[in-house]
C-alpha cells in the first residue's frame, strides 16, 4: 500500500443512488472531481470526510481514516477526529459569532503543537483583515467565501475538501476568489479535492481529474492527459478541448500579440493586459476552434496554423460527429469536425495535415 | 403579612424549580422530538403534549394513584426511605414538571427545527464533538426558544390550580400556593385578601409577558442586524 497518496475506496446507497468508486489518487495539488450534477460528487466527498455513512476505506498519505473489511474489525473515525477541512457550497459561517469568531471556531479546536498555519497568515492569505469584526450577514457571498475558506485552514487539515465552493457565487465573486484558490493550489502542502461541474474552473485550477457518471468513476488521470482523449464521456459537449501549459517568448508590439511557445509549435495570442515576457500560462484550446486542411492555406484569415500527424479518429461518436486527435509534436490536440469532413478529406492515423487554431483562450 | 407572603414564596420556589428541572429534562427530549425521523416520535409527540388538552384534575388523579401507597412510584419511593410524595412539595414539583412539559418541549422543539442542519456538518469538519456542536452551536442559535420556553414554563407553573388541589392539597407552607390561597379566601369570603392576591397575579403576568416579547423581539433583531 502507498504511503503517499489518497487511496479512496467507497460503496455508499443513497436512496436509489448508488456510489461504487475505487480510487488513488495524488499526495499533493488539486485533483477535481468533475462531473453533470447528480453524478455523486458531493456524495463521493461526503463519504471522504465521513459526512456520509459508507462502506469503504480512507487512506490520506499514509495515516486511515476508515477502513471497513468486511471480517476484520471495522473502524471508521467519525468526521470530527478525522484532520480534515471541508468548504461547503453554500454559506457556512456561523451566524451568531463575528468573522474573528468563525475563523476562530476550528482553530482554538486544534492543539497548539498541530497549528501549522497561524491565525494572521490565514487573515492575510483570504484578505480579511478589514472585516474581522463585522458579522456574516454583512458580508458579501465572495468575502464569505474567503472567511469559509479561511476558517477551514485554519484547523491545518491534511486534506482540503472544497464542494463547488464557486458555484452559489455571481460572475464577479467568481473571479475575485480564482486568484485565491490558485494560490492555496501552489502554496499549500496539502492535497486539494475540489467538487465541479465547470469545465472552465477545472481547466484553471487542477493537476489531476477524477470524471463521475451515474456513481462510476469513468475517467482519472493527469488533467491534460484526460482532456486530450477521444473517449472521454465530455468529448460532445461545447467546452470540451485541450489543456496545455505555454510560456510567453516574444511580445510584438505593433499588432499587439504574444508568442506562446509549447512542447510541439506556438501560439500567437492577443496581447491582454496583466501578461508580462516569460510568463508560465496555461491555455486551453477547445476541440470546435480547430478545423484541419489537407494542405497549407495562406489565404484565409487564421493565424495559428500549425502541422500536426493525425493520431486517432473517433468516428460517428454523436450522429454526424467526429473526433479527431492530433499531435503537434508531442501535444495531443482534440478536433471535432462533421464525419462527412472526415470522410471528404480522408483523414485517417498517420496522416499529416494542417490545424487551424481559430481561438486560444488563456485560462491561467 | 405571612398570610400575603407565604403563598408567594411558596409558589415563586415551586415555579423556579420546575422551570429548572424542565430545562434539563425537556432539552433532550425537544431536540430528539426535533432531529429523529424515528416512527415513535409522534406519539411521543402527542404524550408530551397531552397536559394540554387533558382537564388538570384529570392528571392530578392519576398522580395521586401512581405516587399513592397502592401506586408503583408511591411503593418504590417508600422502599428508598423516601416517604409518600402526594400532599409534600417534592410531590407537587413533580406533578408540576409533568403538568408544564409541553410549555417547555414545544418552544425549544421549534427553535431547534429551525437550526440548518449544515451548520452542525461545519462544526462538525472543524472538530467539534456532537457535545460540543450543542453547546457552541445550538444552545446560542437557539436562545430565543431558550427564552420563550423558560418565561411560559414559569408563568404557567404560577397560574396551575386543578393539579395542585388534587395531588397537594392545601398545607400552609407546604402545598398552599397561589392560586389554591386565593380560592380559599374566597370560599371563605375574604374578598379583600383575594383580591390582593389576584390583583398581584394579574400585574404580574402582564410584565412577565410583556419582558418576554420585548426580549425575544431584540433577540431576534440582534440577529438580522
Amino acid at each position: 500500500m502507498p504511503i503517499t497518496g489518497i487511496q479512496a475506496r467507497f460503496t455508499c446507497h443513497v436512496g436509489t443512488f448508488t456510489l461504487d468508486v475505487d480510487l488513488n489518487l495524488p499526495g499533493s495539488g488539486l485533483t477535481a472531481l468533475f462531473g453533470h450534477s447528480g453524478c455523486g460528487k458531493t456524495t463521493l466527498l461526503r463519504c471522504m470526510a465521513g459526512l456520509q455513512a459508507s462502506q469503504g476505506v480512507m487512506r490520506v498519505n499514509g495515516d486511515e481514516w476508515q477502513n471497513e473489511n468486511g471480517a476484520d474489525a471495522s473502524t471508521s473515525r467519525p468526521v470530527h477526529q478525522r484532520p480534515l477541512a471541508y468548504v461547503f457550497q453554500e454559506t457556512s459561517l456561523f451566524p451568531h459569532l463575528s468573522v474573528k469568531r468563525n475563523l476562530m471556531y476550528g482553530y482554538r479546536r486544534i492543539p497548539q503543537q498541530e497549528r501549522r498555519i497561524s491565525f494572521d497568515q490565514a487573515v492575510e492569505w483570504l484578505g480579511l483583515s478589514q472585516m474581522l469584526d463585522r458579522m456574516p450577514e454583512n458580508l458579501s457571498g465572495g468575502e464569505r467565501q474567503r472567511v469559509a475558506i479561511a476558517r477551514a485552514l485554519l484547523t491545518s487539515p491534511r486534506l482540503l475538501l472544497m464542494d463547488e465552493p464557486l458555484s452559489a457565487l455571481d460572475q464577479t465573486s467568481k473571479r475575485e476568489i480564482l486568484p485565491y484558490l490558485e494560490a492555496l493550489r501552489d502554496n499549500l502542502a496539502i492535497p486539494i479535492l475540489y467538487v465541479s461541474h465547470s469545465t472552465a474552473e477545472v481547466a484553471r485550477l487542477a493537476d489531476h481529474i477524477v470524471m463521475l457518471d451515474s456513481g462510476k468513476v469513468v475517467a482519472e488521470g493527469p488533467l491534460q492527459a484526460i482532456m486530450a482523449r477521444t473517449d472521454q464521456p465530455f468529448g460532445l459537449e461545447e467546452d470540451a478541448g485541450v489543456i496545455l501549459d505555454a510560456t510567453l517568448s516574444e511580445h510584438d508590439h505593433q499588432w499587439h500579440l504574444f508568442r506562446a511557445d509549447f512542447a510541439g509549435g506556438h501560439f500567437w495570442l492577443r496581447a491582454d493586459s496583466g501578461l508580462t515576457t516569460g510568463q508560465d500560462v496555461r491555455l486551453q484550446v477547445l476541440a470546435r476552434d480547430i478545423s484541419l486542411a489537407r494542405s497549407q492555406q495562406t489565404d484565409q484569415s487564421i493565424q495559428n496554423v500549425l502541422p500536426a500527424v493525425v493520431d486517432e479518429v473517433a468516428s460517428e461518436v454523436a450522429p454526424g460527429t467526429s473526433i479527431v486527435r492530433l499531435l503537434a509534436g508531442s501535444t495531443p490536440f482534440l478536433s471535432r469536425l462533421t464525419s462527412r469532413a472526415v470522410h471528404t478529406l480522408e483523414i485517417a492515423p498517420g496522416q499529416p495535415v494542417w490545424m487551424q487554431v481559430k481561438s486560444v483562450a488563456i485560462v491561467d | 403579612m405571612d398570610i400575603y407572603w407565604e403563598p408567594v414564596w411558596l409558589t415563586l420556589k415551586l415555579a423556579g424549580l420546575t422551570t429548572i428541572v424542565l430545562l434539563v429534562v425537556g432539552t433532550p427530549i425537544a431536540w430528539w422530538l426535533a432531529r429523529s425521523r424515528h416512527w415513535i416520535r409522534q406519539p411521543l409527540a402527542a404524550i408530551v403534549a397531552l397536559p394540554l388538552v387533558l382537564p388538570p384534575t384529570v392528571l392530578g388523579f392519576y398522580l395521586l394513584i401512581l405516587l399513592g401507597p397502592k401506586g408503583v412510584v408511591g411503593q418504590l419511593t417508600e422502599q428508598l426511605g423516601l416517604g409518600l410524595l402526594p400532599f409534600t412539595f417534592e410531590g407537587l414539583v413533580i406533578a408540576s414538571v409533568i403538568y408544564s412539559l409541553p410549555f417547555t418541549v414545544q418552544p425549544l422543539q421549534n427553535a431547534f427545527g429551525t437550526i440548518n442542519e449544515q451548520l452542525l456538518e461545519v462544526a462538525s469538519t472543524l472538530r467539534a464533538s456532537p457535545r460540543d456542536r450543542f453547546f457552541s452551536i445550538v444552545i446560542p442559535l437557539a436562545r430565543p426558544g431558550f427564552l420563550t420556553a423558560s418565561v411560559l414554563t414559569f408563568a404557567h407553573t404560577i397560574g396551575e390550580f386543578g393539579v395542585v388541589l388534587m395531588i397537594g392539597g392545601n398545607i400552609p407552607g407546604e402545598t398552599k400556593v397561589l392560586s389554591v390561597a386565593i380560592y380559599d379566601h374566597v370560599e371563605s369570603l375574604e374578598y379583600t385578601q383575594a383580591h390582593w392576591l389576584s390583583a398581584g397575579m394579574v400585574v404580574f403576568s402582564f410584565a412577565v409577558l410583556v419582558t418576554l416579547y420585548s426580549l425575544n423581539g431584540r433577540l431576534q433583531s440582534g440577529l438580522v442586524k
